[in-house]
């Protein structure tokens, strides 16, 4: 075969795998097909990797003389591959969200050094069309903003970066000259190419140094000052600007594969953003210019506690027996269930209860846990049937009719604030109406404001009873209590 | 602008609208599932990644190109292993039951 061949089969086999993203992607929009439509997918990034390492090699000429190339690729497939099978497969499904994150900044750091090894390359044999800077510049700066803003974003859900939203003074000065010096860096790089001004390599490269150092910052000033509530879509939204990068890396290399799944995935996660916003009732603007929660967290502190003693305090004994003699139970599972891994306890809990003739449901808000679908995942991982697990919609009407909510773990998501309260800075986020239940039980260790932080009126409503426990330890304990009533 | 150039372009048009158009109403109880998911496509960056290891000739080139491929891997293999564990959940068994009424 000689190599025009080869390449139209390697060519094939890249759209085969752009097909499949497409198809895998589309399918992944109904739980009935979603493992298929990942797997496809998964199926079509093999071919594609594939047809590529067997193009190289086989190619005339192949790898050249030096082995080094192909230690490079395959060692470093295996590298990076391993490391990321077995964080894959070992992470704590409540640490998952930043493990993404994690995967989105290392794929937008590829995006940037692809697109910069190329500029090195053109400019040190001098060649360098104006297109291809604007591809370079585009792609490293994009890549490289994804990258640091997503190592922050995973910081945050991890803890190792405060959650809550960070400024610092002059930071939104240091955000704007950041943009603005990348602006002027990438102009003065394309002129350069357009042959309009005289740079010399080096001071290419020196240029094209700082406006990366440019942009890693502006990524981090970029994510700082955005509370850890929003973390999901600010993670969302890092997914799409890396696959714009991966997009232009793919035009820098000119490779078809690369320029169609990142325009699919910088289009599709743009969508998903969206949505994800929508599920928030956020904008994505108000989210990015950030700040929520900030003017309210000096007050959060002080807690309904400072209200006096508007917070009634019930025993396990007593909260055992209103469940056990309820005909309707709503449990409404938080990140604070998630953390105390106390999802199996909870559905002991509610098997217990079923037994005794007690309807047991759940309600899940869209964004229970720390992303929208997270709570049903935890959920599904101790074995609670599918069936149970309602969504917002359609459970809200049946808190009417329930004899007890039980709360665990959960706080924001049932703030009656956001239905009465225009002042709160949730207010029009819709939330579960636990309030509309006969009685509420709320598992709580302590009067601490939730995620957004801001307090819960809930909790000082007459029909709230709080048991102050962890929610694991409160579970059990509510297990034993109810086996005695 | 080159005949490459042109044609590059215009596939990546054709291809954002897809994008657009190949998510449409999503369960909420999806939306991070198909964020992965997403995410382990756009690893895509691998392949750029091998191509500039290929054609690598210098030890800088070396590096940038050997950071890439383990960059590029992770964000693959990683991402497809846990959308997978993610869409576990939704096993055959733990499906409400099926409705008979449903063409197809």
């Amino acid at each position: 075969m000689n190599e025009e061949t080869i390449y139209a089969l390697v060519f094939l086999a890249w759209l085969a795998g752009a097909a499949a993203f497409v198809l895998g992607l589309h399918q992944m929009n109904s739980p009935a097909t979603a493992r298929g439509g990942n797997r496809l997918s998964a199926g079509g990034m093999a071919v594609a990797v594939l047809a590529t390492l067997i193009w190289l090699v086989v190619r005339p000429g192949g790898l050249g003389n030096s082995p080094l190339p192909l230690i490079i690729i395959v060692g470093g497939f295996a590298i990076g591959g391993g490391i990321g099978f077995v964080l894959a497969r070992r992470v704590a499904m409540t640490a998952m969200p930043q493990l993404v994150s994690l995967f989105n900044a290392v794929g937008g750091g590829a995006a940037a050094l692809v697109a910069i090894d190329d500029y090195i390359r053109g400019v040190s044999i001098g060649e360098m069309e104006v297109s291809t800077a604007i591809f370079v510049v585009l792609g490293a700066v994009i890549g490289s903003v994804t990258f640091s803003g997503s190592l922050i974003a995973s910081g945050k859900l991890q803890g190792t970066v405060p959650g809550r939203p960070i400024f610092f003074p002059g930071s939104r000065l240091l955000t704007v000259v950041l943009a603005l010096g990348t602006v002027a860096g990438f102009l003065l790089l394309v002129l350069s190419a357009a042959g309009v001004v005289a740079l010399t390599p080096e001071l290419g490269l020196i240029v094209l140094g700082l406006i990366v150092v440019a942009a890693l910052i502006f990524g981090i000033t970029m994510v700082l000052p955005i509370g850890g509530a929003d973390m999901p879509v600010v993670i969302s939204l890092l997914n799409s600007f890396t696959g714009t990068a991966a997009a232009m890396a793919g035009f820098v290399i000119n490779n078809p594969v690369l320029i169609i799944a990142g325009a699919l995935v910088g289009a599709a996660g743009g969508i998903l953003t969206k949505l994800m916003a929508d599920a928030m009732n956020r904008s994505i603007a108000n989210i990015m210019v950030g700040g929520f929660g900030a003017g309210d967290g000096a007050a959060g502190d002080a807690g309904p506690g400072a209200e006096g003693g508007n917070v009634r305090e019930v025993g396990m004994d007593d909260a055992a027996i209103q469940l056990a003699y309820a005909q309707k139970v709503i449990i409404v599972p938080g990140y604070g269930l998630a953390v105390a891994q106390a999802q199996h306890a909870v559905r002991e809990l509610a098997e217990l209860l079923e037994d005794r003739g007690v309807e047991v449901s759940y309600a899940i808000h869209p964004v229970a846990g720390r992303m929208p679908g997270h709570m049903n995942v935890l959920l599904a991982e101790a074995n609670v049937p599918y069936p149970q697990l309602k969504e917002m919609d359609e459970i809200n009407p049946e808190f009417d009719r329930a004899d007890v909510a039980l709360v665990v773990g959960a706080n924001d998501v049932t703030n009656p604030a956001a239905r009465s309260n225009p002042a709160s800075p949730i207010y029009g986020m819709p939330i579960l109406n636990v309030d509309h239940a006969r009685s509420i039980l709320v598992i709580k260790r302590s009067m601490r404001p939730g995620y957004a932080g801001i307090d819960n009126e809930l909790y000082v409503n007459p029909k709230t009873g709080m048991v102050f426990a962890d929610a694991k330890d409160g579970l059990n304990q509510l297990v034993a209590a109810v086996k005695l009533v | 602008m080159s005949p490459e150039l042109l044609n590059a372009l215009a596939i990546f048009v054709l291809a954002i609208l897809v994008g657009f158009e190949v998510i449409s109403k999503v369960p909420a109880t999806l939306h991070t599932p198909l964020m992965s998911g997403a995410n382990s496509i756009h690893g895509i960056v691998l392949v750029g990644a091998m191509l500039i290891a290929a054609t690598a000739d210098n030890p800088l080139s070396y590096v940038l190109a050997f950071v890439a491929v383990v960059f590029g891997a992770a964000n693959v293999v990683g991402g497809y292993v846990v959308t997978d564990r993610m869409l576990q959940m939704f096993r055959k068994r733990e499906m409400p039951p099926p409705r008979s009424d449903k063409p197809e």
